[in-house]
């Protein structure tokens, strides 16, 4: 056993009342989010699906034309495994009409832009559907800062945020995503066989492990490089939770008034409901 | 003391006083009913938890017509309930009042703020100052809310006062799912902490917590009433919204004292030295 696992009976319970009170307190009954063929989205689709009811879950498929087919094939399974609603919006001429244009011939760049078009997609259907936006982001990507920032990052909720991926799969498994979802390398399919861990450098077992002694159990460097852990991935990591720290905070304000926003005017987003 | 009590675990509306309120007064009526002579709310019951600048909109004097209307309602049923409270000099405390009879009969303020992690308590409250236990139509009994719990010296206050019942009510976030445990390690920790203070000073305890999220963390419930020897009588399961009921009595108390008799053979005596030593020890 890793002291990573989790008992999935006790956190499935935990996330679906999360999403029924905290969409309720906000309005809402229904969600929107992008299923991309990959195990996160594929368990935020079922833990939404139990928790709403499938009718009230809208999964969206938002292919490029570089995307690699499996992914749609992947998400395609998931709704019908799960039977929510789907739509299809292709990105292509929207992303290419900034890109093209512009000439953007970066690798970077572009999947940001991608992962941006993606945003806008699902914030219009929100408005549609009349669902919230869920987020498909997990702990171990948002710590490391692998995510675009206002793109696939952007949600009004998120319930697994807090989960390792090791703890993804746990749970996946346990909410019965389907195998080949489970059994696929993870990637962002930006680009053609871009795998999340060839691209990270590291795999997700060995961030999960470390950041789980660093940041949860807040190990120092020395006892961290006690407990086995390389000093350099240890500063390596370090540094990139530190340098990518950005994306999980709001917009920095001037501070100029007595009362300023998010310094001492301080309010829950559950404030007034 | 032979007294049947209700313990709402609720989900309170942040910061909607009135609507928690008709929320207070449906649940008083209900345990009314189902003949219960106590009923015991959570921490903050009348406010939610996360107030941070709603904290002071929110606060009631202890004579506000909001609390007045409680009491009136404690005449045949007796109410612990929390709420934000501003005193006479404008210093605004988490506070719990025991109504009876009409009136608030007791009122405690938190003294151990939680202020550190995800808790800001000293920022947004003043520290109560002491631990009095109280007689009540039921018997005797000492309050705690939540953090108060997590100091043995508080409990140990009202162990020396002879107090039956400790009540204590609380909005503990859940946490802790890794390990592969069945149970938060939250509610695994004041399982431990209630049974030994139920052992210990030997009462009753009656604890309350609340339900329900707030910005994406919730409250555990686990709403329990722990016997004098340390053993749970009664428990919500789950982490739902209900009402537990159950029955306190002196018989149980006067068995466990017998047993062990820890009250007759504690030694307050030698502790009130060792603070002497301590106090003279310390520069001021």
């Amino acid at each position: 056993m890793s002291p990573l696992d989790i008992h999935p009976p006790l956190v499935e319970q935990l996330l679906v009342q999360f999403l029924r009170e905290e969409l309720a307190s906000a309005g809402f009954s229904r969600a929107v989010l992008g299923i991309s063929g990959g195990v996160d989205s594929a368990l935020v689709a079922a833990l939404c699906a139990r928790a709403l009811g499938p009718e009230n879950v809208l999964g969206v498929m938002m292919p490029y034309r570089t995307s690699n087919p499996d992914s749609e094939g992947h998400a395609r399974l998931l709704a019908s495994t799960l039977g929510i609603q789907t739509r299809k919006v292709e990105i292509t001429a929207m992303a290419d009409g900034y890109l093209a244009a512009g000439r953007v011939e970066d690798r970077m760049r572009r999947g940001n832009v991608m992962a941006r078009c993606r945003m806008i997609v699902l914030y219009d259907l929100s408005v549609e559907f009349k669902g919230l936006v869920a987020g498909t982001s997990n702990k171990t990507e948002i710590l490391l800062g692998y995510s675009t920032q206002w793109g696939d990052s952007a949600s009004a909720l998120n319930p697994i945020g807090d989960l390792y991926k090791h703890q993804i799969y746990q749970l996946s498994r346990h909410m019965a995503v389907p195998a080949p979802i489970l059994d696929k390398a993870p990637s962002a399919d930006l680009f053609e066989g871009q795998t999340d861990e060839g691209e990270l450098g590291f795999s997700y077992a060995e961030a999960d492990r470390l950041l789980h002694h660093m940041v949860d159990l807040r190990m120092s460097e020395a006892e961290l490089v006690e407990a086995g852990f390389a000093l350099d991935f240890v500063r390596r990591i370090a540094a990139r939770i530190a340098a990518t720290q950005f994306k999980r905070v709001m917009p920095l304000i001037a501070k100029l008034s007595q009362r300023t926003i998010n310094q001492d005017f301080r309010y829950l987003r559950d404030w007034g409901r | 003391m032979d007294c049947r009590l209700t313990v709402a675990q609720t989900n309170p509306a942040l910061g909607n006083v009135g609507r928690n309120l008709d929320e207070h007064v449906a649940q008083i009526e209900a345990a009314r009913k189902s003949g219960s002579q106590m009923i015991v709310f959570p921490e903050l019951s009348l406010t939610g938890y996360f107030l941070k600048d709603q904290t002071a909109e929110v606060a009631l004097a202890v004579d506000s017509r909001e609390l007045a209307r409680l009491a009136a309602l404690s005449r045949d049923i007796s109410i612990v309930v929390g709420f934000v409270e501003r005193s006479a000099d404008g210093r605004i405390y988490n506070s719990v009042a025991f109504l009876e009879d009409g009136a608030v009969k007791h009122l405690h303020r938190k003294v151990h703020l939680v202020t550190y992690g995800m808790f800001d308590e000293m920022r947004e409250f003043a520290a109560g100052d002491s631990f009095t236990t109280f007689d009540s139509r039921h018997g005797r009994f000492g309050i705690l809310i939540c953090e108060d719990a997590w100091h043995v010296t508080s409990g140990y206050q009202h162990f020396l006062a002879g107090a039956d019942a400790l009540i204590v009510t609380s909005c503990s976030p859940g946490r802790g799912v890794d390990g592969g445990a069945r149970e938060l390690a939250s509610e695994r920790t004041w399982r431990t902490l209630l049974e030994a203070y139920g052992l210990l000073f030997q009462t009753w305890v009656v604890y309350s917590n609340r339900v329900g999220w707030e910005d994406g963390v919730f409250f555990w419930g686990g709403s329990r009433v722990i016997d004098p020897f340390g053993a749970e009588h009664a428990r919500l399961a789950g982490i739902e919204a209900g009402r537990l009921e159950a029955r306190i009595t002196s018989d149980a108390l006067r068995r466990a004292r017998v047993a062990t008799p820890l009250r007759r053979d504690s030694r307050p005596d030698l502790l009130a030295r060792a603070i002497a030593r301590l106090d003279e020890r310390s520069p001021a």
